[in-house]
Parts: C-alpha cells; structure tokens; sequence
C-alpha cells in the first residue's frame, strides 16, 4: 500500500498532470490513474483506487456460508465461476468434505471455459486499446458461444453461481458434453485467425514488444501472480503447484516465457488459450459418473479455526480466507485478489513510457477493476 | 442512344451557362451568379457525399466485424446519418469556461474551409473541373496541409491537457508525411512534365501512369497511399484522435454542429486524397484502355467518363477503409520512424529512379 | 548486409499487414458470415435455453392451486432479502390450525437470480421463469405477488 499513496511528486518545468479515469475509454472500468507527463513521456503513474468498493468481504460476514458465495461472481466478473469455485472448495476445506468426482470434473471444465472467455475478453480489449477495433468482434464472437454453453448450464451467462458447498447445484444439460465440443472445434480453428489479425501484425509487434519490462524480482516482490508474472519467467501456477478440483488428473504444460514484456505476456495468455482447450478435452468425454453433490447439512456450521483456498483465475491467484468462529456465517473472510497486487506494478512498468504505451501495458496486465476495489 | 451515353456533365454546364446569359446581360452579375450557383452545388454536393462516405464506413466497418452496421433507418440504412446529423444540430455546442472562444469556434470553420478548397482542380468528368488551375498539383498539396492549422488551432484553444497532445502529435505527423507525399507526387509530374491537372490526366490517354511508369510508380502510388492516409489523421495514423490514450485527442472538447465540421473535413479530405490518387495514378476519368484492342477500348469509352473517375476515386476510399478496420495504431515515435526512416529514403531513391525514367524516356 | 536487412524488415512488414486485411477482405466479401441477431425483430423465435434464471415464479394448476407451504426456507435462503413471505393460520376441516401461506411477495429488483431459493424449496413451490424482457417505467412494478388471488395449496402437498 505505501507505494501507492506515497506522497506527491512535485512538477518540474515542463511537466504536466493528466487523470486517465476514473471514466476513460481503456481504463476498463473506473480505476483513476494521476499520470505525470513531460510531453509524452511518462514520468510517474499513480492508482488511485477506491470508486467501485461494495465491500464484499464485510457484506459475507452476515451471510451464511452457502449464501456469500454468490457474492463474488461480482468481483472478477469475467471469471464468476472461479471465483465461486475458490468459496466453494474453501468451505469444503473447513467441513472436510470432497465433491464428488463428477462434480469436480464438471468444475474444472467450467473454469477452464471461463478461463477461455476471459481471455478472449481481454484478447478482445488489447486488440481495441491498440486501436484495431476488428478483433474485439472476432473475439466475442467465440466467446458468445462459449456463454451459450454457460447460459444452458448454469443457467446465467456471466454471474453463474452454480456451485454450492459439496458439489454442483445441479447436474449438467444433457448438451454440455455436444456443445462443448462443437465450440472447442470452432476455437481451435479460429486461434489462427487470431494470429494473423493481431500477433502477427507488424505494428502489434512493434507496439508491445521491448514495452512495459517487469523483471522476475519485482514481479516476485509486488506479488504479481497469473499471466503477468508468468511472462517474467516466474512459475506460479496453482493448477500446477496445488492442484485442486480435477487438475491433478490432467496433463497440461504451465507456459512460462522469459520475455518479460507486453508481448512476452500477450504471448503467454494466448498459448495458455490451447492449453485451457487441451484441459477440457482430456476431461469432457472422461466425466464420471455418479452424485454431483455431496450432502451438507441444511445450515452449514465451520469448526472453529481459518481455512484457506487459492485457486488460479485467468488473471493470477486467488486466495479466500475464511476465519470462523463456529457460527453459521463466517467471522471474517479475506480475498487475496490478483488484480490489487498486478496493478500496485503498474507504475514501475509505465515509467518512461510513451502515453500509448500505458494503454498497451494496462491490457497486457489485464486488469478487472471490481476485482481491485470489491 | 449516342446522345444519351455521351451526355457529360460539360454539356450540362455549357447549357446552364447559356441559359444564364439569355437571361442576365451584366457580365458582373453573370459571373457572380453562377460563382453563387457552382458555390451551393458543390456545397450541397459535398454534405451528400459525405453522408454517403459516413455510411459506407459504417456499413464496411460492420461487415468487416462480421456485424450488419446501421440498417434501420431509410433502406439499408443509408438515413441513417441523416438522423445522426440531425441529432448533432439539436445538441447544444458547448464552450469550455477557460477556453479562448474566438479561436474555439473559429477552428471547426478553417478545417472544413481548408478541405473545401482543395477540391477546386479536380477534375470530376472530361472537362469538368471548377478551375483547373495551372498549377494544380501545387494547389492541392499546399492547401491541404492548411487544415493542420485548424487542428493546433483546436487543439490549443479547447483548455485541454488531451486535446492539447493531440494537436501536437497531429502537428509532428502532418509536417513529416508532407514530404512523402511531395514526393510521390513530384514523381508524377516528373513522368507527366506537367503539374496541371488537366494535363496529366491528358497525359494518361494511353495508358495510367501506375502501368506505364514500372515498378517506381507503383512504389510512389504505395507511399501516397499510406502517407495520405497519416496526412488525414485516419487510422492506424489517428494518433491526434487516438480513442483509446486521449479520448478524442483535439475534437475532446467539441460538441454539436462543431464536432460535426470535423467529421465533414474528415471525409471531404477522405475524398479529396482519394481523388488526387485516382487522377495522378489511375488516369482520373481517362477510361481503362488496352493497346491495340480497339473493339475493348471503344466499349470503355461508352462508360462515362464521371463513372470512372467515381469508381477509382472509391476504390480508393475502400482500401483505406480497410487499412481502418484492420491495423492497430502507431505509437508517436513509430510514426515518426516510419516516415524518416522508410518512407522518406524509399521515395528519395524512388524519385531518382523515377527522373532516370523520364530523361530516358523507358516509360511508355 | 544493411541494405539486405532493410529490404527484409519493409518485405516482412508489408507481408504481415496483408495478411491481416486478408482476413478483413474475406469477412466483407462473405456476408453470410455475419454473427448478428436483430433481437427486436427475432422475439418469435428467440427460445431461451431451458435453465435461464429469468426471475422466480410460482406455477399454479388449472385449479389455481400451488404447491407452496408457506414454509419461508427461501426466505431463509435468499442472500439478499428478495422474497418476503406472510403466512397466516387456516382451519382445516378436522378443526386443526394451520400454517398456510397468505402473499408471497417478490422484489424483483433486488433479486440476483442466484437460484439459492429455487434450490432451498422443499416442495418445488418456486421455479426460474426464462423471460428477460423486465424494463418498466417504474419501479413499484417490480415488485411482484407471486402466488395468484385466491389460490390455494394442492391437495397432498405437506
């Protein structure tokens, strides 16, 4: 915290203050950025945060431990289910309890189609802060399908909240395995277009490559997780380092790139799209069969004590912290969101970058603002 | 039949003018009515034209974005920025508190000015231009650049931190795209020997100059292209605009029938810089004609002449649509690289070639 | 070799930007390819997948009858107080008191549509309609009474 609210830096002559947000078109969302500028060159970035707070964690104290869950599909919205899938296997921790392993099979398909439209999202908005406004509609084009298999599902597009302590609120669409696999078969073919549109467009290249350096010891002390950090070299995926849900069932690889610029992590976010494919079709036609709930009581009581669960979303680490007092509802609970910690590296990557630049590095972090504030 | 397929818009004018002088005698008065006359021609003209390109944008835009774009209102759409106009005219055209107002609301009137006044030599069909000045050419490449002035004039005026670095970046990128296409266009009038434009579409009557010039004219005709498209603020050049970083960069901070004035002078320039290609490169209204194949050549030239030089002409317009919709947008200093480190030398070296070409005499 | 270099760059450069207005061109000139739903226009024939959490409604029987017990477990349920439930004491036949359900009210506009309460219903009482044309003028309308005048519960539902 005390990078960021570090006292005020004082204008030289020549410089200027310009305030990117809280509405501006590629701050996705109403962050504040107090950005000082000597011509075009910035000299020093500062977040400022705080417009979108709705205190979630304050509000699950007075709720029970079946009902908080539903609130946090409203934190990283493009990643609601994993999200939930974090409430839900923290809570499980604390009942020791396991799903069952149907229900942890249809999880991790979920959040591994989540984690493909929340990169489609953010493939989407890079390409529109650059300004090539095509892909945005490429992208969302897949990504609708991929909310159709949500919406049949679930039964929502975006906040899905369908998992409950124990398992699945219900049992899959008898489409689920058919449209998965209709969609997957479509993406697949459309990565190429995907490169050729954008990663392999010159002026993409010379846009994001060399920009934005975030070396692994910083990302490693800003506590920077997820793609971001993945594209300094720095290996922290959970999937792969605890695995949870159905991910010790799978072979995937963690993509890692030691390129450590904008490029190094649009390159990463769009490798870790196959490998999110690849995820699901070693599971969708391996579902088991069986329960997809396992019995809780009706009123859920914790054990005294604090349980943690961290999960990987598509944007870094996760963490929920439930501290309980043995009561129906939690006594406190702490989310560790990925956001806060990607953004607090924003103004050491900005610094000495051009104006464009700053867009371009604010999408290659891919930051989701309710997730920073909540 | 004949009468019809070679009615132009030269015997049109020749008709009016003589109607005109049955009916006024003065000459005075004659000139100043039809200056009046060709003045709310070429306005209204223009408004149309610009309506047209608004919605062919849009329409190209959606249907490179697999979307359908504007299709409600009129058919296919095409009222569509009628009723966006007409919404503009209602809206209230606000002045900052702190901006300097005079040159506030002085700058939306020398852009479209700037813009109007270069399509004064064009030539639209077979002799039909408003003034085919004899330096043509020259004309168009100095006046175009006039509406930078109106841009920096917006820019500073608006009390703006964004509109203000939009204005300078429109400032660096329209000074150093100048000079490219300068010297795309000297290539031409190297070939030609003429820098009327009359003249050089004269000079195309056997062949356009981008076939009959080699590989040097296609080179020039490439960097006119892409150094107008920077010269007219358009994307992936849109850096004074720039959505994403300046949120409209110098037009920021104008609203109503002002901000409309911009887009007009957006796409009178649009056509402006496409029309200069069309009548330096492809021939203008000169028809598509093949050596020896008299039959063909004679078939073309049933095609009216202002068809031709409206068919390069949007031509064009589409490709540079398409670069639009299609590339991400430079960075300042990539901008700038571009031009002095490629596009200049390239067309430095091109105009070499082009000279030896013409001393020479190897082109056809 | 400078020379040789500088030549590549502007090849590779130009050969990259083509292949993106490739793909641009092919879209334009294959129209069949457009992914747009004109919404207003296809309301005959939209059909909203099966589970789509529209908002929460109680079916009655063509005897206006309902299954609700009044027994307020999605009251209960509901994170963010969205239903509101008013019972009041019935006389059946047999001369025992009752607890039957009176109004079920429903705030609209404060449901999430988390499916927490259709879950919770220990009768089936409450489903998840799939409309999503909500937007009214004003607001009172949302609030919603969900079980029809003078319905009753079904026969055989405890």
């Amino acid at each position: 915290m005390r990078g960021l609210i570090e006292e005020d830096y004082t204008t030289q002559e020549g410089e200027f203050v310009i305030n990117i947000g809280p509405q501006h078109p590629s701050t996705h969302g109403v962050l504040h950025l107090k950005v000082w500028l000597n011509g075009e060159t910035i000299i020093k970035v500062q977040p400022h945060l705080g417009y979108i707070h709705r205190s979630i964690e304050k509000m699950s104290e007075s709720l029970s431990y079946r009902n908080f869950i539903f609130a946090t599909s409203r934190m990283d919205y493009l990643a609601a289910h994993i999200n939930n899938e974090a409430c839900a296997l923290a809570v499980e921790k604390g009942l020791q309890i396991e799903a069952p392993p149907r229900a942890r099979v249809v999880r991790t398909i979920l959040a591994e189609l989540t984690r493909l439209s929340s990169h489609q999202l953010w493939w989407a908005s890079t390409g529109l802060d650059l300004g090539a406004v095509t892909p945005f509609f490429y992208a969302f084009r897949e990504r609708e399908a991929i909310l159709d298999i949500m919406d049949e599902t679930c039964g929502a597009r975006l906040t899905q909240n369908f998992l409950v302590p124990g398992g699945l609120m219900a049992d899959i669409h008898p489409n689920f395995q058919k449209r998965t696999k209709e969609v997957l078969k479509q993406i697949k073919e459309n990565f190429k277009e995907y490169d050729e549109l954008l990663t392999e467009n010159v002026i993409f290249q010379n846009r994001t490559k060399n920009v934005g350096i975030l070396n692994k010891q910083d990302a490693l002390s800003f506590g920077v997780t997820g793609p971001t950090a993945r594209a300094s070299g720095l290996s922290c995926d959970i999937r792969k380092w605890a695995p949870y849900s159905a991910y010790s069932m799978v072979e995937f690889d963690e993509i890692l790139d030691e390129g450590c610029d904008s490029y190094s992590r649009y390159m990463v976010r769009m490798k870790e799209m196959r490998q999110s494919v690849n995820i699901i079709e070693q599971l969708i036609d391996n579902i088991p069969e069986g329960d997809f709930q396992e019995k809780t009581k009706n009123v859920i009581k914790l054990p005294k004590g604090d349980f943690y669960q961290r999960v990987e979303t598509p944007r870094g680490e996760l963490g929920v912290y439930i501290v309980s007092d043995g009561a129906s509802s939690p006594y406190r609970i702490k989310y560790r969101s990925p956001n806060f910690s990607n953004l607090s590296v924003l103004p050491e990557l900005a610094k000495g970058c051009k104006i464009g630049d700053l867009v371009a590095i604010m999408s290659t972090i891919d930051l989701v603002i309710p997730d920073i504030d909540r | 039949m004949n009468r019809i397929f070679l009615y132009s818009f030269t015997e049109m004018a020749l008709y009016i003018h003589k109607l005109l002088e049955n009916a006024i005698t003065n000459t005075v008065l004659l000139q100043i009515t039809e200056l009046a006359i060709i003045g709310v021609t070429l306005l209204i003209s223009l408004v149309i034209l610009c309506f047209f390109l608004g919605w062919m944008e849009r329409r190209v835009a959606a249907f490179m974005e697999i979307r359908l774009g504007p299709n409600r209102v009129g058919p296919q759409g095409t009222l569509q920025i009628v009723a966006d106009t007409v919404k503009l005219l209602f809206k209230e055209g606000l002045t900052p508190n702190k901006s300097d107002k005079f040159l506030f609301n002085l700058a939306p009137f020398i852009v479209v000015t700037a813009s109007m006044l270069a399509i004064a030599p064009l030539a639209f069909a077979k002799n039909f231009s408003i003034y085919d000045i004899n330096i043509g050419v020259l004309y168009v490449s100095s006046v175009s650049s006039l509406s930078v002035l109106g841009i920096l004039m917006a820019g500073w005026s608006s009390y703006n931190k964004y509109s203000l670095l939009g204005a300078m970046r429109s400032g660096a990128q329209i000074v150093s795209y100048e000079l490219s296409v300068g010297l795309s266009l000297i290539a031409i009038v190297v070939l030609s020997g003429n820098v009327s434009l009359g003249e050089i579409i004269n000079s195309q009557q056997n062949g356009w100059w981008i076939f009959k010039g080699h590989i040097p004219a296609i080179i020039a005709f490439v960097i006119f292209i892409i150094a107008s498209t920077a010269e007219i603020n358009r994307a992936p050049f849109d850096l004074a605009e720039a959505d994403q970083e300046l949120t409209g960069g110098y037009n920021t901070e104008y609203s109503g029938m002002k901000f409309a004035m911009f887009l007009l002078a957006e796409y009178i320039n649009l056509f402006i810089v496409s029309a200069m290609a069309a009548t330096l490169f492809l021939g203008g209204w000169m028809p598509f004609h093949i050596g020896d194949w008299e039959s063909f050549n004679k078939i073309m030239d049933y095609i009216p002449s202002s068809i031709w030089f409206m068919g390069k002409t949007f031509i064009i317009i589409f490709i540079i649509m398409w670069f639009r919709w299609t590339f991400p947008r430079l960075r300042i200093d990539q901008l700038l690289n571009l031009e002095w480190k490629y596009l200049l030398p390239i067309s430095m070296v091109n105009i070499i070639i082009v000279t030896l070409i013409a001393i020479m005499g190897w082109h056809f | 070799m400078f020379l040789k270099n500088y030549i590549l760059t502007v090849y590779r450069s130009v050969k990259s930007l083509l292949t993106g207005m490739k793909i641009t061109g092919y879209y334009f000139f294959h129209p069949k390819k457009i992914v747009t739903q004109e919404y207003p226009d296809n309301r005959a024939t939209l059909q909203m997948f099966d589970r789509f959490k529209g908002e929460v409604t109680m079916p009655h029987n063509q005897n206006n009858e309902h299954r609700c017990t009044g027994c307020q477990a999605c009251e209960i349920a509901c994170p963010n107080g969205t239903i509101k439930i008013i019972t009041k004491q019935e006389i059946l036949p047999d001369g025992k008191k009752k607890k039957r359900l009176d109004t079920f009210v429903y705030h609209h506009d404060m449901c999430t549509l988390c499916n927490m309460c259709i879950i919770a219903c220990p009768s089936d009482a409450i489903v998840m309609a799939q409309t999503f044309e909500h937007s009214v003028y004003d607001k009172k309308l949302l609030k919603k009474v969900l079980n029809a005048e003078g319905s009753k519960l079904m026969e055989g539902v405890e």
